[in-house]
Formats: structure tokens, sequence, C-alpha cells
């Protein structure tokens, strides 16, 4: 054993490595990324490591593994079990050989996320077990635990951590050396392995009758605790997840509060809640996301007809949305139990006002220049700009307020035709623009609905050589793969005129006035077309040019008025460049007016 | 040792560095660490924090009130992270304001004086002059560990000057290892001068 200071999902990794797994698959979301990443640092004969395509993608190839009797994982952000919601639906049905865990990184807040929506809600909805880590030390251990549950019940399992649990850093003992759990290969058996309404009936009915197994089985489990095991307390705080390091850390110095951790949320240990129960009046319900702890206490309550008040997020005592934290933890404990257990910070309400920093786009960002040369191009015509996820949402920042709506990974492509079709008062056109991962992940079938379908839209694929909000991981276009391999590049021209596109373009965005005549060209003509925007991120660049701004300054403005680069700041009324953040991209100086911005080596 | 160690700046400014070299350096020293970042879409040009945490702890954020150390990178991220610091905490904080890319669209003045006076007010606090400081390298890339050697310099961090050098040689490129030496003294020579 070895000591390492890890982050958690490294934790994830090394448990998952430390159970033996043999095939890992996922794509990269927040706050879930770095686990995939972590595992091929160990290499290993025998171990599959891919950045998969999406996730839905990730969760077929991972469950074919699983049949063969491999230990397998898959790794997605919450959004993501979205998409890969139709292969688990069934696969839960079909259930597995070998262990397989899909972890699914919740995050309240949320702080990155689309949703503040609930994996331990997305367990109970497959009919699947769940596990709830409450800290990177635990959640090494506790992965392991979840192959071993998988594969005794030949289910697949999930296993959400949060946010706070992802990127939070602690030390784990790990193993020297891993091996790779042994398994014999897939067993032919149509019976088994193909779903069919008879075995869906079938294993429907197997599935629910197992589920009361596992929920005794987890009642059982070390991961459900209570912290005063006697019948004497009348309240009870329950919580689960990081909300438990809260609470303990709020009732650091009050032993003798009952406290009840729940850790496998999912089939709801009803045993040894119904024990816990025992002699209590009251109980708070502190969790994430939604009230899960606490209907399940509400039903267990009715169908036992026990007299306990249940309080939480239902009865107004937990906030509804975002995540707990101490502070939360403490005041509402300390209100619940009648404890002062506030502590004395320094008051900062007198404080002055505090800037504030939204969030933009990096300075020399080639994206600010593919959305200034369509703003260009379409000014003064009505147009719509569908956005997408990635860096490039934040083009929604002033002042270049290029993105009009966002929905999911791949939604800018479709909406733009919807707008199409629908919007009386289009003079422009309707522009999709959407990153080059994104595409790959799920742009390509709404740009062949739109042929199908002869929508007029002008497909902007934003292509900066990486998947950047998430980390820099490489994807289908880049020519390499996870383990850094030289792979064929997959091409997103060849795709689009493969899909039967007449007009494809590339351009260079940081060429302004060639890319503004190609927008305008595009969006003169009917049918699909696009415009592949090819610049690499600044973050793997690494340009060493900087842009100066010369005497012949007339503190006009534009470019901090047109641009909003972070590099560009006034100094007491005068226009600067900060050196420290500059790229030399040279969007700037192609606005001057009067030619004062130069670019040099 | 039980300390609770709060880095704060904007996304970009290399805190996520220090706070690396602080847990490595306090878990060389046998201390149990747990430490917290922003990840993410926060970090494009927004407030980052890291916690540290040295000791035993649940929570992996530091609870408001209890921090024994504040180290910011920029002096309203201070004053945003203040509630943090417990009454007789130090804060460490560079002068330099960075302004947010709407300060020049929508000025508001913000220039950190105001947020340095509030400070200085409020808690105990050492303002670092990093532009003076960082002048010999000709850019703030070393911001990060000059502030480091301001803690260590400042004799609260209570972490050996040892084992944190001995952190920057091993996480380092090399290249920049000679540099970032000069970066971690310069910073402790100047806490040293403020005592």
């Amino acid at each position: 054993m070895k000591k390492e200071y890890m982050m958690g999902n490294g934790a994830i990794a090394l448990g998952a490595l430390a159970a033996g797994v043999n095939f890992v698959a996922g794509y990269p979301g927040t706050p879930s990324s770095e686990i995939i990443e972590t595992v091929a640092k160990y290499p290993r004969e025998g171990l599959h490591i891919e950045w998969s395509v999406n996730e839905k993608a990730a969760m077929e190839v991972a469950a074919s593994a699983a049949y063969s009797g491999a230990r397998s994982l898959v790794t997605m952000k919450q959004v993501g079990l979205n998409v890969a919601s139709d292969p688990l639906m069934s696969l839960a049905y079909v259930g597995v050989k070998g262990g397989m865990v899909v972890v699914s990184a919740d995050d309240p807040g949320p702080i990155s996320s689309q949703t503040e929506q609930d994996t331990r809600r997305f367990a109970e909805f497959a009919r699947i077990p769940v596990f709830d880590p409450v800290s990177p030390e635990e959640a090494f251990v506790m992965i392991q635990e979840a192959f071993a549950y998988s594969e005794k019940y030949h289910t697949p399992v999930l296993f959400r951590p949060t946010t706070r649990i992802c990127h939070a850093y602690a030390n784990i003992d790990v193993p020297e050396t891993f091996t790779g759990h042994e398994f014999e290969g897939f067993i032919k058996d149509s019976k088994k392995w193909v779903i069919f309404p008879r075995l869906s009936f079938a294993n429907h009915a197997m599935i629910e009758k197992r589920n009361v197994e596992i929920g005794n089985d987890f009642s059982k489990s070390a991961y459900n605790e209570v912290s005063v095991a006697s019948a004497d307390c009348k309240q009870a705080v329950f919580t689960g997840g990081v909300s438990y390091a809260y609470v303990k850390e709020a009732l650091m110095e009050h032993p003798e509060v009952k406290l009840c951790r729940i850790g496998t949320p999912y089939p709801f240990p009803e045993q040894f809640v119904l024990e816990a129960l025992q002699g209590v009046e009251e109980v708070i319900v502190l969790e994430e996301l939604s009230p899960y702890i606490e209907e399940k206490l509400l039903m267990l309550c009715g169908r036992h007809q026990l007299p306990v008040k249940i309080n939480g997020k239902l009865t107004g005592h937990v906030p509804a949305s975002g995540e707990n934290s101490y502070e939360s933890a403490q005041q509402i404990l300390g209100e619940f139990l009648g404890l002062p257990l506030v502590d004395a910070a320094i008051n900062t309400t007198d404080a002055p006002q505090l800037p504030v920093r939204p969030l933009v786009l990096c300075a020399g960002c080639p994206h600010r220049a593919s959305f200034y040369a369509v703003k260009q191009a379409m000014k003064g015509k009505q147009s719509y700009f569908c956005g997408d996820i990635g860096c490039y949402t934040l083009g929604n920042a002033m002042p270049l307020d290029m993105c009009d709506t966002c929905l999911c990974m791949g939604a800018g492509v479709t909406m733009a035709q919807g707008f199409h079709w629908t919007d009386p008062r289009m003079e422009g056109a309707a522009f999709a623009f959407i990153g080059d991962s994104t595409f790959f992940a799920s742009g390509i079938t709404g740009v062949v609905n739109a042929v199908y379908n002869e929508a007029d839209i002008v497909v902007c694929v934003l292509d900066n050589s990486t998947t950047a909000m998430t980390g820099h991981q490489p994807h289908p276009g880049t020519g390499r793969n996870m383990m850094g391999d030289i792979v064929e590049k997959v091409s997103i021209e060849a795709i689009l005129k493969g899909i039967g596109l007449d007009f494809v373009k590339t351009v260079d965005p940081l060429d302004l006035q060639a890319a503004v005549v190609t927008v305008q060209e595009a969006a003169a003509k009917k049918g699909v077309k696009a415009i592949i925007f090819k610049s690499p991120c600044i973050a793997i660049a690494k340009s060493v040019k900087k842009a100066d701004i010369s005497g012949a300054c007339i503190r006009c403005q534009k470019c901090i008025r047109e641009i909003g680069c972070p590099a560009i700041v006034k100094i007491d009324s005068k226009v600067t460049i900060d050196r420290n953040l500059c790229t030399g991209c040279g969007l700037c100086g192609q606005i001057c007016p009067v030619g004062a911005i130069t670019v040099n080596e | 040792m039980k300390k609770d160690i709060l880095i704060c700046g904007v996304g970009g400014q290399g805190t996520v560095l220090a706070s690396k070299l602080i847990a490595a350096a306090a878990m060389e020293e046998g201390n149990v660490v747990h430490s917290a970042e922003t990840i993410g879409m926060a970090q494009r040009g927004g407030s980052v924090t890291s916690h540290v945490r040295i000791g035993e702890a649940y929570s992996p954020l530091i609870p408001k009130g209890k921090c024994d150390m504040l180290i910011s990178f920029e002096p309203a991220e201070a004053v945003r992270n203040l509630s943090y610091l417990k009454k007789d905490g130090l804060v460490i904080v560079n002068a330099t304001p960075v302004k947010p890319t709407t300060e020049s669209l929508h000025e508001t003045g913000y220039d950190g004086r105001k947020m340095i006076a509030y400070l200085k007010e409020k808690c105990n606090v050492l303002v670092v002059d990093s532009e003076q400081l960082c002048a010999q390298f000709g850019s703030n890339k070393y911001l990060n560990v000059l502030l480091l050697g301001v803690a260590a310099g400042s004799g609260a961090l209570g972490i050996s000057t040892e084992a944190i050098q001995k952190e920057i040689e091993a996480r380092v490129p090399e290249k920049f290892v000679e540099n970032n030496r000069l970066a971690f003294e310069s910073g402790y020579a100047y806490a040293n001068q403020q005592a």
C-alpha cells in the first residue's frame, strides 16, 4: 500500500482498478471527467479505456463487456445519464454477468450543469441499486463493494458522487499494483441476452422480488449507520452524501444527537430505518437535490403507521434547491434541535460593493472571433443564434450576446430548424453554434434531420480541436484517443459533405474579413449550410504573441465595446493590453479603426 | 496540527498549484489533509477558491468563521471570502486588482483600494505589493509561489519552509524551479520585513 493524495474522482478510479476493472468507458462532463483520466494513468494489458463518442455509446460498449463477464465502469455527469438512459433502462431488465458500475456524478447548486436532477431517482426509476459516498476515502472502498453487489445480483449498479466529493482531495491508501478480474467471455444464450416482451415481463417480476432482497442486504450494510442506537432519542437527523459530512462537522460537540446516514438509497434499507426510528417522534432530513430520503421515510412511516413527523424539503425546513453547506446544516439543525450551533464569524455585511465576475470566454479564445464574425455579417438582419453545451455557451456574455438559446447537448442544431419553420420575423438566418466534441456527441443526427426536412439553417462548427470546457479531452476529430495513441481523424467536413451539404466551408475565425464574407455567403443561400470555424483552443496552442497598443489610439474604445476580451483593460481612461492574459489573437487589431493595435512575437 | 487555509483569487491566477503545494508539504510532515477546488465552468474568469484543511475534518469546505489563514490573490476576493476567517485569523492579500471584463464596459471605478482599506479595518492583514515583487520575473506567473513565500514568512502557516521548497522542486517543471525558488524567497523575506 502507498498513500496518494487524490481527488474524489481519482479515488473512484483507483477503487475501480482495485476491483479489477477490465473495461472503462465514458464521456467527459464536469464533475466526472477526471475518473477516466486517472484510470488512464494506470494502463495494463487487457484493460480497455476509452472516451466514447457520447454516454449512450459508453453504456453500450460497457454492457457487452459486462455480458462477457468483464468488470466494467461507465462514467458521466448526471445529464449524461439522460443520454444513456435508453440502454440503461433495458439493461436493468436484461442484467449483466460481470460487475458493471455506472458512475453518474450529480451537481447540486448546480455549479456546472443544466439541471439539479437526482441520480437516486434514476436508480429507483430503473430499479437498480445506487451507492452514495460521503467522501473520497469512502468512495475508494465503496465502489469496490458496488462491483461485488453488481456481480452478486447480476445487475448494473449506479454510483453517484456529487461535485463536492468528486472535486475534494484526500489521502487514499492504494495498492502498489492492480490485477484484472478474470472472466470467461461471452456465452451465447438468446433467451438471456435478447430483450423481448416475454423476457421483460419475466425479468420485471424477478427484479421486484430481488430488490426486496437487496434492500434487506443493504439494511445490514455499514454504509447505513446510526450514531445512537438507543430508543431514548425523540428526535433524529437523517442525511446522506456530502450532507452527512456537513452534519457531522456541525454536530461535532453533540454526540448525543441521533444521526442516521443512508449510503444505499435504493433499494431503500427499510429494516435498518425501522430500527433507527424506534422511539423517534420527529425527524429532519438533510439531503441535496430531491427529497428522496424524506419521501421514502413518509412512505415507510405511512405503511407501518408510525406516528413520526418528517421534516425536510417538503415542509420548507430545508431549501428545495441548491447545495447544502456546513453553515446551512448548522442553522437548520440548530433550530430543529434547539441547540446553539452557530459560530461567530466576522461580520461582513458592511463590506464595499464587490465586483461581479461574470464568466467570460478566455482572452484570445477563437470562439469570440467566430461569434463576432457572425454578428458582423448579420448586422441589422433579425437572426437567431442557437447555442449549445461547451465553453461557447459563454458567447451569451455581453458585449457579444450571441447565444439566444441553450438547452442540452446537440439541441442548437435542431432548435435552429424550429425557428426557421416558425418565426415570422426572420430576416437573416437561423444559426446553430456547436463545438467539435459536441458535434460528434450529438450534432450529426440534427444535421441529417435538417437535410431530410429541408430546413434553411447555418451550422457553425466551432472547431478548437479539443473538448475544452471539461479539461481538454481528445475526441474523434483530434486524431488522438484516450490513451494518447495516434488514430485516424474523423473529418467533420467529410461528415457534413457525406450527409449531402453542398456548402461546407472551413475558415480561420481569426481572419475576420474572410470569416464575415463566408457567413454572408452562407446566410444568402437556401438549404443547410455549414461553416467550420477552425482555430485551436488557446490553452493548447500556447501562443507567445502579444498585442500592443500604440500612441495612435484615439480612445474610441471600440475594442472594448465590441468584443469584450478580458485582456483589454482601461487604466485611467487609457486602453491597455494585459500582457499576462493576451495571446496575440489579433482580433482587436482587426477592428481598431485607426490601426493602433499590432501583434508582435 | 489543525489548520484551515483558504486560498482565493480569479480563475487563471494559479491558486490550484498553491493549494497543492501546501497540501503536499503538510502531508509530508505527517498530517492528514483534505482540500477542495473550484473546477470546470466556474474557472473561466470567475472567482475561485481552494479550501485546504489540515488535521481531522469532515466537511470538504472550511466552515465560516473557522479559517486560520486566508491567502487572497486579489483584493475583492479576500473581502468576498472574509466571512470564512476566524476573528484572530490572518489575511495575506495581493494588492493588485483583477478587474472584471465588465468593468471596462460599465465603470464602477473598482481598483482594489477600498477593499484593502476595509480588510485593514476588519482583521489582521498582510498586504503584498506583488507588482513590485514580481517585476524581477517580467510577468506575474510566479505570483502563487510568491504568496506562498509570504504565508511561510508570516510564521502562521505552520508548515516548514524546507517541506514547501521540496514540494516546489518536485512539482514544478525543472526550467521554472529556479524562478519559483526566487519568488518563494522574496515572498518570505517580504513577510519578515513587514513583521
